[in-house]
């Protein structure tokens, strides 16, 4: 970023305070005065440009909105505990005698009543169908133990109320509300041949937001789980007590675990899916740009023959090659720089916050809002600009090489 | 036909811009290309299988069904025959490595003919407790010979001493018959008795799914619901529905693919169009005196119209079918150099066919403007460059 500002602002310098640099300026003020005379060709690079940028941004957008969802999803101070080897929740089985050793680890942080701030989850898919199309999707249903809201403080209840232990009640997170049928409060639900229903809505701002949450023995008994639960999920009493209580528990010979911080957890849950997107975002991203590219050399080109006589007559009157050259790769870029405003633009403007799902690495639907960031912004600018660059570069020097004579002579 | 020469000539009058522009079309389609086969591959995934019912359980797949359903789906009229098999989850030394392995019933792979195998291979898997079968490209993939040990960590499944490796006995390679399925020869099967016998949780008394094989394709409804009959209102209720539907199901977990590539498609081409659009109009427009001659010694205005529509038909013709074929070498390229771990499918005919069909109406679109401007022209104005 700073190294464009500076080339801007040398070349700024240059036009200003240099005879070269004063004929540049003059060329380029006729080069833009005559773009409205040559709307067709002009709008070939802008929209080109604009097509590259925008499926860029909006493929990249998707990346980083689904990985920052589940990254928010965990942070440093909480860890998860599931069996050793299991990789995700869904693998994972965690006997009570494990649960019960794990949370007595004293790197636990205790509330006022002086209990462990640890829950118990128990995470079962249930096949629920979509809104958008009627086909079946797997939803996570968590069973969570009594401590889990105090593991989740952002978490609130946006309609309803909470599931009362001991029964076969559900909360939905938004998420999962909006995108499936059949998750609104009062409605209910049948899983394994029993009743369950829907009281109330839940806002976590996560990935949480696209599971059914219950009671976990309840959620336990139905799916014929007994007392053993996917993962234990746990309050630090700080940051730094982390590797100690890895330590511990991975060499406690009673149990076999993997001990994660969730934000490890839940980075690594996202790292596959979002490095898919990103290449599938690239390739598409360099292939249109080499049309672009072709699509720019043959409008400047063009706009170059057209002005053929007109440079060849400043040539003659003494202009040099260099601020001709200068001058058409700065309508270029400046095309260029349109085209990717309006690309960049019209990928915010329609896939900024675009809610979307995909199948997270615990078999369920995760869902997530497209990002638009400002850094994504950004590169789309530089790819704009590279292929302007690119695309202005040999029509510039093909436009200060013709000799005179012959540009003199063109119609 | 008989003026091609004549089309073929003004095409190249300015073989930069001619060449710029066919480059464009080249990367337009060598896109289409590439993201159609991207989106075939996600959805054909399952074509041979139309004999086949996948009974699952109704509330997920990830949920197991009894075993002892298994002789009562024998049972129900239209079903030839039943097999089962459980999702194993193992993974080959890095996660990254990943590839479906699943402990199947000995019966499983005579349920599918489109895989094959030599004989004594199949006997072997049968007889060997720790065999293994993998399809061909999943062998080559890791250099894999009939006689390797293949140790796999299991994610979900420890063994009873604790353990998570499993050790299993490569005793059989297959293929699949056609090209287009060779995308599912990235499996490994192994043997149910030894994942019965070994496994911690004793997996013995439940199953993944149940596989049928119908009597008669037509009845796979009724077949299908015969088979929830016999559990529903359980607490295993099941749901069967052809194997091309629940793929389906599958594949619209992930992302509605089509919906992605549509879009962008949609931006490419729209692109392209203005893009070729405006070359045929500067090509027609630096020609119009040249038209007019044609007009005089005696070409009708329908003529001009047919050659300038042919000019931008013979540009995107070229330019798409060398982007295609530039696609279709790409992706055997990276299925050959990656593996048929890449989601790419073989480009089969009918995506040819609908290439070509984009191609002859992108190329009237762009070129009916500028035909039709060539078409109206009045030859004393044209030749007098009013």
């Amino acid at each position: 970023m700073w190294l464009i500002l500076s080339i801007v602002l040398l070349l700024v310098l240059w036009m200003a305070f240099t005879r070269e640099g004063r004929q540049a300026w003059a060329v380029t003020q006729v080069g833009i005065a005559t773009v409205p005379q040559r709307m067709g060709a002009s709008s070939v690079v802008v929209v080109g440009i604009a097509g590259v940028v925008g499926v860029l941004v909006a493929l990249l957008s998707m990346a980083a909105g689904f990985e920052a969802t589940l990254r928010e999803t965990g942070t440093d101070d909480t860890v998860i505990v599931i069996r050793g080897g299991a990789q995700t929740e869904i693998n994972s089985v965690v006997d009570h005698n494990t649960a019960a050793v794990v949370t007595q680890a004293p790197q636990v942080l205790h509330n006022g009543a002086g209990q462990p701030i640890a829950s118990p989850e128990l995470v079962v898919m249930a096949s629920l169908p979509k809104k958008r199309d009627g086909l079946d999707a797997n939803v996570a249903i968590r069973g969570v133990g009594e401590h889990a809201w105090e593991l989740q403080p952002n978490l609130k209840i946006i309609a309803g109320r909470k599931f009362k232990p001991g029964l076969r009640e559900l909360i939905a997170g938004k998420g999962a509300a909006a995108q499936f049928n059949n998750t609104e409060v009062g409605t209910t639900l049948k899983l394994n041949g029993q009743t369950w229903t829907l009281v109330g809505q839940f806002d976590a701002g996560d990935a949480h937001d696209s599971e059914l949450w219950g009671d976990a023995d309840v959620v336990g008994s139905a799916y014929r789980r007994g007392s053993s639960t996917t993962s234990i999920h746990m309050k630090l009493t700080d940051r730094g007590a982390f590797e100690a209580l890895k330590a511990a528990l991975i060499t406690d010979p009673r149990i076999k675990v993997d001990v994660l911080t969730t934000r490890d957890y839940y980075n690594q849950q996202s790292a596959n899916i979002s490095r898919a997107i990103r290449i599938l975002g690239i390739t598409v991203g360099i292939i249109m740009a080499i049309g672009a590219v072709f699509g720019a050399l043959n409008t400047m080109y063009a706009a170059v023959a057209a002005r053929a006589r007109e440079i060849a007559t400043l040539r003659a009157i003494g202009f040099r090659g260099l601020p001709v050259i200068v001058s058409v790769l700065i309508e270029t870029m400046l095309l260029a720089l349109l085209g990717g405003a309006l690309g960049a633009g019209l990928a915010w403007a329609v896939f900024d916050d675009y809610t979307a799902a995909t199948l997270g690495s615990n078999f369920s639907q995760v869902v997530f809002a497209f990002k638009v960031t400002p850094a994504l912004i950004a590169g789309g600018f530089k790819w704009a600009l590279i292929i302007g660059f690119v695309g202005g570069l040999f029509p510039a020097i093909r436009a200060a090489r013709v000799p005179v004579t012959v540009g003199l002579r063109e119609l | 036909m008989k003026y091609l020469h004549l089309v073929w000539a003004a095409l190249f009058r300015r073989k930069a811009r001619t060449l710029f522009t066919l480059f464009s079309v080249l990367a337009a389609f060598l896109l289409f290309g590439l993201l159609d086969s991207v989106r075939a591959a996600f959805s054909n995934a399952s074509v041979a299988g139309a004999d086949r019912l996948v009974t699952i359980s109704k509330v997920s797949f990830t949920v197991t069904l009894p075993k002892s359903l298994l002789p009562r789906i024998q049972a129900v009229p239209g079903v030839a025959e039943v097999s089962y098999g459980n999702w194993f989850g193992g993974i080959y030394q890095d996660p990254k490595n990943f590839f479906p392995n699943e402990a199947v019933a000995d019966n499983f792979l005579d349920l599918f003919p489109e895989w094959v195998m030599p004989a004594d291979q199949h006997e072997a898997f049968k007889h060997t407790r720790t065999g293994a079968v993998v399809g061909a490209s999943l062998a080559q993939r890791f250099n894999w010979k009939i006689g390797d040990k293949i140790p796999l960590q299991a994610t979900i499944f420890p063994q009873k001493n604790g353990s998570n490796t499993w050790t299993f006995d490569l005793v059989g390679i297959f293929h699949a018959k056609e090209k287009k399925l060779e995308g599912q020869e990235n499996i490994l099967f192994f043997n149910w008795d030894y994942f019965n016998e070994a496994t911690q949780f004793g997996g013995g008394s439940n199953v993944g799914w149940y596989e049928v094989k119908l009597a008669d394709t037509r009845q796979a409804d009724q077949v299908a619901q015969r088979i929830d009959a016999l559990s529903a209102d359980s607490d295993h209720e099941t749901k069967s529905q052809s194997e091309q539907a629940f793929t389906a199901a599958l594949v619209s977990q992930f992302a509605d693919i089509g919906l992605i590539v549509g879009g962008i498609m949609g931006a490419v081409f729209f692109t392209l169009v203005l893009l070729t659009g405006n070359t045929m109009a500067q090509a027609v427009r630096e020609r119009i005196p040249e038209l007019a001659v044609l007009k005089t010694i005696g070409f009708s205005s329908h003529s001009i119209l047919g050659l300038v529509l042919g000019e931008s038909i013979l540009l995107l013709l070229l330019g798409g079918a060398m982007g295609m074929a530039l696609s279709s070498a790409v992706i055997d390229i990276a299925r050959a150099k990656i593996g048929p771990n890449v989601p790419l499918a073989a480009l089969d005919l009918s995506i040819w066919l609908l290439g070509v069909a984009l191609m002859v109406t992108i190329g009237l679109v762009v070129g009916a403007l500028p035909a039709i401007r060539g078409m109206r022209l009045r030859i004393v104005d044209a030749l007098s460059g009013r």
